[in-house]
């Protein structure tokens, strides 16, 4: 490499910061925000150092919600979302494993075919289907349910064509030895597969609980009983009545609570999640 | 204890590619049959029909009197060791023997009697909590055979079980594998494209070429009477010399019925710089072009006039024209020196035009 | 490509594709198929009888002069986020690529907010920026400027185009990371070597280096503005002031909720899916010559 000079690298370091504060600045105003009074937010008169309500804004938000239209505690918005992002997760890559299975382990009439209609689905994202999905939905009576939430949100081409990928890295002798040892198709796929995928299992799923706890459109449109909102859809309801009325700490405290688990997730978990991001993009 | 018996086995992949021509081998109970080959040859294709891996197009595989054709590999008693070893990576070593035991419901006690003693065997009980990644290359090829005599199976397909390893551990394990197959008295069937290897193990050597056996016998017996010139230039090291009779100059030298054969093969340790010629014997004026002195035996590469004489049984072996002579010892003659080589009749070589028939004069 | 070796089995392999196939068909082949069918239909207005009428819902909408604006803005917004994103991405990643003390903790300083939600997102910057109660509001009036996104539609988009760039940063300095880290350094060594200036190495150098990616994220934030600022616009402005922040997406959202002309809905649907095949293919195309590259 070539070694710059310390001036630049100062610099370099100077610029980073500058990145990282205006990265954080709207987070960290979210959080001071959630921490102080209504009022003196609403006259425009924020402060910028953490007030003293942390514990009031908080218990509120989750216990209790806003005392405006929609009353409802977020900690249930929460757990509808965890459900959601766990469904939509844990059944992508279910799913798509085990039809990714069929498609290199086995020859089957239309195995094409198959793999052609499940890769066509990438161009079809529930933004350009939203009405007549809508419509379905309704008809098999999902509106409002955990099912209607993640179902059609379920089936993915990214993760089918990432397994499919891994497989034909999968050495063959090892479906041969397995064959010797006695073990058929659903043996191999439990006792070998499924163990030498786990990493790329756990790449995924945390690239897919991101988006399911993100998704904000479809469980907008499906939800319209207050107990099955998702925090994204709780937070856009609480700032729906006019601005004097608006709980700002509040909608702070949910804004924050809805970033906790996903930038947690990233945090954390920042290899797999890194691995993720880039296999799920090639 | 089982037979292997090979029927005029057939194997026509679905493009109309045909790997293997109809092949016919017994291996009795408890010999070592070594199938050796050139690449592309159809040995590991022959073997994986044996395993059960590849469909048989024709004829009949019978293993200890059962036709096999249909059978299923986990069904055929059968145990293989592969060329990648083919360990299952997220398993213990324990594991990876014990898998194929577990699949058909042993007792785990049983099973772990006989992990213990296979790992005994080869020396493997320190590492059975390891996981494969965590072994030397040989230790892996240990591991893979463990996993395969833990099953004490009818018979071993290995599957050039030694070709990822280094010279010396190859040798080792080479002499290894066969005093393990000695002690456990297992049919076994090896393939490998190393002569030497193949030599040295085989009790029943099996030379194919093109998807079709060239000679079936006993190691020594196909050195000493190769049956084509195809098997006279692979089995050897170096190989040997085949030269085209045509030329008065040999022919004039050979009598009687042997003027029949077109094609003569001398092995480079049959021959000796002598400047008498042998009776019924043949002596070649040579210019020595390279001299190789490998310590206890030299290699003399020469010249003849008539450089268009020599016959390429397997291309890229030697230029035409040019003779190796095997030499005991490191006393050689010069560079550019011009020598006379000579072999005797018995150890000369004698095959038809085509290199397919070996004439015994 | 195939594997040669393979399992034989009738029925498994259908009963294992089986639960993707039954999704991918009822939640969307089914409702893609809808659309196509509606945006040829025309319904009455008490939807009682349906008439098939060709392609008069398209002319219609392409005769419409908000669908029109919609487009434009659609492809305005979705360059101006793409193109200030990158840049900004693509500056922090220069930086963070130096052998620097820390440049681990950097980079997790930087990417966290790929894993915030578009309408969280909206909720951030609105109350940053609100009119009368926003903390950047205060300096902005103070420095005399007459801040109002939610009455002056220019203000709105820029606010939306600012936030959804924000978002985006992580995930291009991500891959503009990977893409530095991907380039030998014995290539700047090199150039070094041969003379040239730190400035004149980026230009020369990492840039012409860096396309493949440059390209492959120019495409992926497109995709990303059509459709994820959705929940962006929906938070901050509801496509308001007037219609000034309504893209493609957002007018298909919101005319289908006043119950409108379902044809009309269904044909912007149909083009929409047509623009995305589009993105797609180029996408598709431009990922294998990057493979080649």
């Amino acid at each position: 490499m070539v070694e710059d000079e310390g001036i630049r690298r100062y610099v370099a370091h100077f610029i980073l910061w500058i990145g990282i504060a205006i990265v954080a600045f709207p987070v960290y105003i979210a959080i001071i925000a959630s921490t102080q009074d209504n009022a003196l937010i609403a006259n425009g008169q924020m402060s910028l150092l953490p007030g003293g309500h942390f514990f009031e804004v908080y218990y509120q938000t989750i216990f209790v919600g806003t005392s405006g239209s929609t009353r409802e505690p977020v900690g249930n918005m929460m757990l509808n979302s965890l459900v959601m992002a766990l469904a939509i997760a844990i059944g992508k890559i279910a799913i798509s494993i085990i039809s990714a299975y069929a498609i290199v382990y086995f020859r089957f009439p239309f195995r094409m075919s198959i793999f052609w209609i499940i890769f066509i689905t990438l161009m079809l994202p529930v933004e350009v289907r939203i009405y007549p999905t809508y419509k379905i939905v309704a008809d098999l009576h999902m509106l409002d349910s955990y099912a209607g939430l993640s179902l059609p949100l379920i089936a993915s081409a990214t993760a089918t064509l990432l397994f499919r990928q891994f497989f034909m890295t999968v050495p063959d002798e090892l479906l041969e030895a397995s064959r010797i040892d006695g073990a058929g198709p659903l043996r191999f796929f439990w006792d070998t597969l499924l163990p030498l995928s786990r990493t790329n299992m756990a790449a995924l799923f945390v690239i897919l609980f991101i988006l399911g706890w993100n998704q904000y459109l479809w469980p907008l449109l499906i939800t319209t009983r207050d107990d099955m909102q998702t925090i994204q859809v709780g937070i856009r309801k609480m700032i729906t009545t006019t601005d004097a009325l608006t709980e700002w700490p509040i909608v702070m405290a949910t804004a924050v609570l809805a970033m906790l688990p996903p930038v947690f997730v990233v945090v954390v978990m920042q290899k797999l999640f890194v691995r993720g991001l880039v296999e799920t993009e090639k | 204890m089982a037979n292997v018996t090979l029927r005029n086995v057939r194997k026509t992949y679905t493009g109309g590619f045909e790997a293997i021509k109809g092949v016919n081998v017994d291996v009795a109970d408890g010999q070592f049959c070594v199938l050796v080959g050139p690449s592309g040859c159809g040995k590991s294709t022959l073997l994986r029909m044996v395993a059960g891996l590849e469909t048989v197009t024709g004829g009949e595989i019978d293993i200890g009197g059962r036709v096999v054709n249909q059978i299923e590999p986990a069904d055929r008693d059968i145990a293989m060791v592969f060329q990648n070893y083919a360990l299952y990576p997220h398993m213990s070593v324990y594991n990876n023997m014990a898998y194929g035991l577990r699949n058909r419901g042993m007792a785990e006690a049983e099973i772990k009697t006989r992990v213990a003693e296979a790992a005994r065997v080869l020396e493997l009980s320190a590492m059975l909590e390891r996981k494969p990644r965590q072994l030397s290359g040989g230790q892996r090829q240990r591991v893979a055979m463990g996993r395969a005599i833990v099953r004490q199976p009818k018979v071993f397909l290995f599957d050039e079980p030694l070709s990822n390893l280094d010279a010396k551990l190859r040798i080792a394990m080479r002499v290894e594998i066969r005093k393990l197959q000695r002690r456990l008295n297992t049919t076994s069937i090896y393939v490998t494209h190393d002569q030497l290897e193949a030599m040295t193990l085989a009790d029943v050597l099996v030379v194919m070429n093109g998807g079709q056996v060239e000679q079936v016998g006993n190691p020594l017996a196909i050195y000493e009477k190769p049956a084509t010139t195809f098997v006279a230039s692979f089995i050897g090291a170096p190989p040997m010399n085949l030269m085209s009779t045509r030329p008065d100059e040999i022919k004039s030298q050979l009598g009687g019925s042997a003027t029949e054969a077109d094609i003569v093969g001398i092995r480079p340790e049959d021959f000796v710089i002598t400047d008498q010629a042998p009776a019924g014997g043949v002596a070649l004026p040579l210019t020595v072009e390279a001299i190789e002195r490998v310590g206890a035996e030299t290699f003399v590469y020469g010249s003849r006039e008539q450089e268009d004489q020599r016959v390429a049984a397997t291309p890229g072996e030697l230029p035409p024209g040019e003779i190796i002579v095997r030499i005991p010892g490191t006393d050689a003659p010069a560079i550019g020196q011009k020598i006379r080589v000579a072999a005797v009749r018995p150890k000369l070589h004698l095959f038809s035009a085509d290199g397919r028939t070996r004439i015994e004069a | 490509m195939q594997k040669q070796a393979i399992f034989q089995s009738k029925l498994l392999p259908y009963a294992l594709v089986a639960p993707q196939l039954a999704i991918v068909l009822i939640f969307f082949y089914w409702p893609a198929l809808q659309a196509v069918i509606q945006s040829f239909l025309l319904q009455d207005a008490f939807g009682l009888s349906t008439s098939f009428v060709w392609f008069e819902n398209y002319i219609e909408l392409f005769r419409e002069p908000a669908y029109f604006e919609a487009v434009v803005r659609t492809f305005f917004f979705s360059f101006a986020i793409a193109i200030s994103s990158l840049s900004f991405a693509l500056l922090l990643a220069v930086m963070a690529d130096k052998p620097l003390r820390g440049s681990m903790l950097y980079r997790t300083l930087l990417i966290w907010p790929y894993a915030v939600a578009p309408p969280v997102v909206g909720v951030l910057w609105i109350f940053m920026l609100h009119p009368s109660l926003g903390v950047i509001s205060r300096y902005l009036r103070a420095a005399g400027v007459d801040w109002n996104p939610l009455l002056d539609g220019n203000q709105a988009a820029g606010l939306i185009i600012l936030s959804a760039a924000w978002k985006q940063i992580s995930y291009n300095f991500l891959f503009f990371l990977a893409g530095l880290q991907a380039i030998p350094k014995s290539v700047f060594e090199a150039a070094a070597i041969d003379g040239a200036r730190p400035m004149r190495r980026f230009w020369t150098v990492t840039f012409p280096l860096l396309s493949p990616t440059i390209f492959f994220l120019l495409v992926i934030n497109i995709v990303y503005a059509f459709f994820d600022t959705f929940g962006i616009i929906d938070t901050m402005t509801r496509g308001g002031p007037g219609t000034s922040t309504v893209t493609l997406v957002y007018k298909v959202y919101s005319d289908g909720l006043l119950g409108g002309n379902l044809g009309s809905s269904a044909a912007q649907s149909v083009v929409l899916m047509i623009m995305v095949i589009v993105l797609t293919g180029i996408q598709f195309r431009f990922v294998e010559r990057k493979v080649t590259y």
